[in-house]
């Protein structure tokens, strides 16, 4: 939720001023000073409550429009009243003031899941790589009892001792003729 | 502005009154296939086979030849 915050709400702005921060030699950083104080005024005062777009919440904490101009603000008079009196167009406007998204507007599918596989896969190849060097030039040599040589030796030996002869290894050995059944 | 009212309550007494039986049916045909014709009754078979025909004087004199018991070696040594 937090990624939908920062992405949805302060967007380019806020993170464009961290990349900046990051990226250019402190005196320009000074410079882009007041740029950051517009910027401070954009981040959401976390203590009060907050208005969110969920599924599982229909009605946020608070209404999505809290600063009403006039002409809101004689509409919310009127929606004391009975509300058969508002008009279609009235009643819109009020849901609109309570509410950023409706219900289909927030079920629109997006195409995140493909910036997400993506990114696991990048990272999949990544750790890849990692990992094949990592045998390459890690890895101590390989004990002895890895060899092609030994491995046989030890399927003979489980053999002779009839290792799990009713429906294992053994069993799949046919010992009259010499070979796998 | 004539949509009817949806149900709004017995939601969780409807979804177990539909799912709990057909979870309950689905265990128990999983547990009876299990017993009769996946794991039980074909591994009770296969050890009343390998029993019938099974020579334990010979299979151990086998094994002797083959050379892995450390208390008896093998007839030729």
């Amino acid at each position: 939720m937090m990624l939908g915050l920062t992405a949805g709400r302060f967007g380019t702005r806020f993170l464009g001023r961290r990349v900046m921060a990051l990226v250019t030699p402190s005196s320009a950083t000074m410079a882009s000073h007041g740029h950051g104080h517009a910027d401070v005024s954009e981040i959401a005062d976390m203590s009060k409550p907050m208005y969110c777009d969920r599924m599982d919440t229909p009605l946020p904490d608070r209404a999505y429009k809290d600063e009403l101009n006039a002409a809101d603000k004689t509409l919310k008079e009127k929606e004391k009243g009975p509300w058969n009196q508002l008009t279609k167009e009235e009643k819109i406007a009020l849901y609109r003031l309570m509410f950023r998204k409706t219900y289909p507007e927030m079920k629109q599918k997006t195409d995140e899941w493909k910036t997400v596989m993506g990114g696991i896969f990048i990272f999949l190849g990544l750790t890849g790589l990692l990992v094949w060097w990592q045998s390459i030039y890690v890895y101590p040599a390989q004990p002895r009892t890895f060899d092609s040589e030994w491995q046989a030796k030890q399927i003979q030996r489980m053999l002779d001792m009839r290792v799990n002869p009713v429906e294992g290894l053994a069993s799949k050995w046919d010992y009259e003729k010499g070979q796998w059944k | 502005m004539s949509l009817p009212k949806p149900v709004m309550r017995g939601l969780l007494g409807r979804r177990l009154r539909f799912h709990l039986p057909i979870a309950f049916a689905l265990s128990i045909v999983a547990g009876a296939a299990l017993k009769g014709y996946t794991v039980t009754e074909p591994r009770k078979q296969a050890y009343a086979d390998f029993y019938k025909q099974y020579d334990a004087v010979k299979e151990f004199n086998a094994m002797r030849e083959a050379g892995i018991f450390e208390s008896v070696r093998p007839s030729g040594e």
